[in-house]
């Protein structure tokens, strides 16, 4: 082989093994942050895991809002409008969380509550989460949901 | 009726379009020099037809015409004259015109620019961007046409652009973002080109350097200008989010950034061809990818608005028919691609295949990291989402590597370049980045942070590496005036983007370190401690805007005893959608943002409060712009200018010499 081959062979090796590695990293990291998405039935059945970073989808139950007066604690259920998850969650809600509205929180679930670390409202009042399209279909109430949302 | 002529002109740029792909192609194969010859008048009346078509669309909206559907949908008579203006773009149809003319512009560039390239290879790249002007111009009159009208009961007043959206910050973004994506167009259609040609020499890496480095300048400003956008309208003070969408930017970005280096091989030692030309598919392609994430709303992400998924499988279409065609092409032609010379294991060369490597791994996974969940879906998975902690972890120590190679290749030579005596400056810069990094964090103050030592160096590495070779070039020429004056305009864009990496390290580093956060509960006369500073709320008052209603509360800035600032944030609710909006307040500074947001009525006269104070966030954007300035200085190079015969003069040299 001359060098200029043995060169490129080197060079080619080198790359092939580093995007390996780069994958293969890249794979681990992925499956070590992921995080799954549950419907509020599928967690009233206990199929989610508890003190794993989890994402739930649904609509902010009508009336179900309460405000701590002294601080910045919220609890809110989220519906599917077959079960409800009770979620509490301190810190400023997004400018499109109401009552009636899709809504997507993760964190983890702790004695039954849902403990969330973020709240998630899109900034479009006709868009709807996917997520949230998702859990009302699992609970066949999409088509009552649509008469009064545009998709 | 004029709406109409907007419509016909989009029609006759389609038509347009399609004689732009035919002929000069055509003429190509045929040898028939009068087809050839008629790409650039094409490309002109591509670009004229666009331009009357965008026109038509902004006089729609500036005249108040809600019989055209999407002026009814995306404006209003309250919105301000800019607003109206940047509503083009604000919503699917109109951002696709953007896109469109954007495409149109720089076939109009490449026509008019393109006189030192003989006239069978422009014809040859404006017959490529003609293809591609066909897709997407099919794509808008057939799914997406922005001149459908409400006739003829056109409503008395529109429904408003986003709220979001009534910002300057967006009449600036997507304009200056497409001519990024659309800019990496023409570096696809050169790749294309001298594939179809077969003329597969280092000259087409001269042609098409210009091009790709303007569209990574302006690729880079349209993605600051977004991040700084969503720092001050929706981010809540983040500046970053690893959304899909800025996903979509930062992948194609990636790889433009390894197509200009792996350029910079190929144009002056001839290496890397069949690579570069992979880099140039891919960038465009990924390109398109982004506007198809961002278009056919199969991911979740803030800038999904409501989508239409048919639109999306249009552009998947599209983009199958890309990469598809232009692999296939490659795949028959490359392995024609010869690679002559060679290069030392330490060599410029190598230092640039480290780089290209680095920045590949880096576009990869984050492709990755954004096309999993859509992966998984597909598969029955179910519905996973990847966050901002797999991005970080995969994302900075790639970052750390590239940036620790970053100060070895502008002073390596090529070929070979094994004298340690070229590398005695690092040392130095070794020493310096080191010392401060581990000091820095205890000046910054607070808990010791590894994380900004680790940072702070590695900002300070690439940094002070570009000014001592500032200094060494200095030191050559004889002079300041002696080396800008005949140094290659290359060499001073890369020592501005370079530093301007190490600017924005810095940022990053110090924001994501030591930002200073806090959600209060506060009330007209309460007081809350913000850094140095002491915060009070001193009115809270409703305020009428031109087409919206705002909770305005008055906050007084103490610094020690002396009133600094009085800023005032808004939470503002628009008429005619009834959206509510945060509008922040945000007092920049050089080494410190403070930035106060109301959150929400808690009853009482009480509102949430969001108070931070974010040091040195605005070097984030002030490198951006570093680099960017650095892409456009770089193109005014004299031999980017240089006409064919000089060309062919230089060619029978280098042949000589070779």
């Amino acid at each position: 082989m001359n060098p200029k081959r043995k060169q490129r062979l080197f060079i080619i090796l080198g790359l092939v093994s580093g995007l390996g590695v780069a994958v293969g990293l890249v794979m681990y990291a992925l499956s070590q942050n992921i995080n799954l998405f549950f419907t509020p039935s599928q967690i009233a059945k206990g199929e989610a895991p508890s003190a794993q970073m989890i994402r739930v989808g649904g609509m902010v139950a009508d009336g179900t809002v309460e405000r701590d007066p002294q601080s910045l604690k919220v609890a809110f259920d989220v519906t599917d409008f077959d079960h409800n998850v009770r979620v509490t969650y301190e810190g400023i809600l997004p400018d499109l969380f109401r009552e009636g509205q899709g809504v997507v929180v993760q964190g983890r679930i702790n004695q039954g509550q849902f403990v969330a670390s973020e709240v998630l409202a899109k900034h479009d009042e006709n868009y709807m989460p996917p997520e949230v399209t998702e859990a009302l279909r699992q609970s066949g109430k999409l088509d009552q949901m649509m008469g009064g949302q545009k998709q | 009726m004029i709406p109409e002529i907007g419509h016909f002109a989009l029609v006759l740029a389609f038509g347009v379009s399609i004689c732009l792909a035919v002929f000069p192609l055509y003429g190509y194969l045929t040898n028939q020099n009068g087809f050839c010859a008629t790409a650039k008048p094409l490309a002109l009346l591509q670009g004229l037809a666009l331009a009357v078509s965008f026109g038509v669309l902004m006089y729609g909206f500036l005249a108040h015409d809600f019989s055209i559907k999407y002026v009814a949908d995306n404006s209003n008579l309250d919105l301000p004259w800019y607003f109206r203006m940047s509503a083009v773009w604000g919503a699917h149809e109109g951002s696709l015109l953007l896109w469109a003319l954007i495409l149109g512009f720089w076939g109009v560039a490449v026509a008019l620019f393109s006189r030192g390239i003989p006239d069978h290879m422009s014809a040859l790249v404006l017959s490529v961007m003609g293809m591609i002007g066909v897709g997407f111009l099919a794509f808008m009159l057939f799914t997406s046409n922005p001149f459908v009208r409400i006739l003829p009961f056109a409503p008395g007043n529109g429904a408003d652009l986003n709220p979001l959206l009534q910002d300057p910050g967006l009449i600036f973004h997507p304009p200056m973002l497409y001519m990024g994506y659309v800019g990496l167009s023409v570096a696809f259609a050169f790749a294309m080109a001298s594939l179809i040609s077969g003329k597969l020499d280092a000259t087409w890496a001269r042609w098409s350097r210009p091009w790709t480095t303007v569209a990574w300048a302006f690729l880079t400003l349209g993605i600051a200008l977004g991040s700084w956008w969503a720092y001050y309208e929706l981010g809540w003070g983040g500046w970053w989010f690893w959304d899909p969408v800025e996903n979509a930017s930062l992948i194609p970005w990636l790889v433009a950034t390894a197509l200009m280096h792996s350029l910079a091989v190929t144009e002056k030692r001839g290496l890397f061809r069949s690579w570069t030309l992979l880099l140039a598919i891919a960038g465009f392609s990924l390109s398109l990818l982004g506007t198809f994430l961002v278009r056919s709303g199969v991911l979740n992400s803030v800038h999904a608005f409501a989508n239409d998924p048919e639109r999306g499988v249009f552009i998947l279409g599209f983009l199958i028919v890309v990469i598809g065609g232009s692999l296939t092409l490659y795949a028959l032609r490359a392995s024609k691609v010869s690679e002559p010379g060679e290069f030392g294991w330490i060599s410029r060369e190598s230092f640039l295949l480290f780089n290209n490597l680095v920045l590949t791994v880096m576009a990869v996974s984050v492709l990755l990291g954004t096309l999993y969940p859509l992966f998984v879906d597909a598969i029955g998975g179910g519905k996973v989402s990847v966050g901002p902690p797999f991005f970080n972890a995969v994302f900075v120590p790639l970052t750390a590597i590239l940036v620790s190679g970053m100060a070895f290749g502008p002073l390596a030579k090529w070929r070979q370049s094994d004298d340690p005596k070229l590398y005695r400056p690092l040392i130095v810069t070794l020493i310096v980045s080191v010392v401060v990094g581990l000091v820095w964090p205890s000046i910054v103050g607070g808990a010791y942070s590894i994380a900004t030592a680790v940072g702070v160096t590695l900002a300070l590495w690439i940094a002070i590496a570009t000014g001592l070779d500032v200094v060494r070039k200095i030191a050559v020429y004889g002079g300041i005036s002696a080396t800008f004056s005949r140094i290659e305009k290359g060499t001073i864009g890369m020592w501005l983007a370079h530093f301007g990496v190490g600017v924005m390290i810095f940022g990053v580093v110090m924001v994501e370190n030591h930002t200073e956060h806090r959600d209060v509960r506060m009330g007209v006369g309460d007081s809350q401690r913000l850094g140095s500073y002491n915060v009070r709320m001193t009115d809270l008052a409703v305020i009428n805007g031109p087409n919206y209603v705002a909770d305005q509360a008055t906050f007084q800035i103490y610094q020690a005893e002396t009133l600094y600032k009085t800023v005032t944030p808004q939470k503002r609710r628009y008429n005619a959608s009834g959206m509510v909006m945060t509008e922040s307040a945000i007092d920049s500074g050089f080494t410190r943002d403070l930035y106060i947001a109301m959150g929400e009525p808690l009853g009482e006269g009480d509102w949430a409060v969001r108070l931070s104070v974010k040091p040195f966030v605005d070097w984030i954007w002030a490198g951006a712009f570093l680099m960017g300035l650095g892409g456009f200085v770089s193109i005014t190079d004299k031999r980017y200018r240089k006409r064919i015969k000089e060309e062919k003069s230089e060619a029978a040299v280098e042949g000589a010499t070779a």
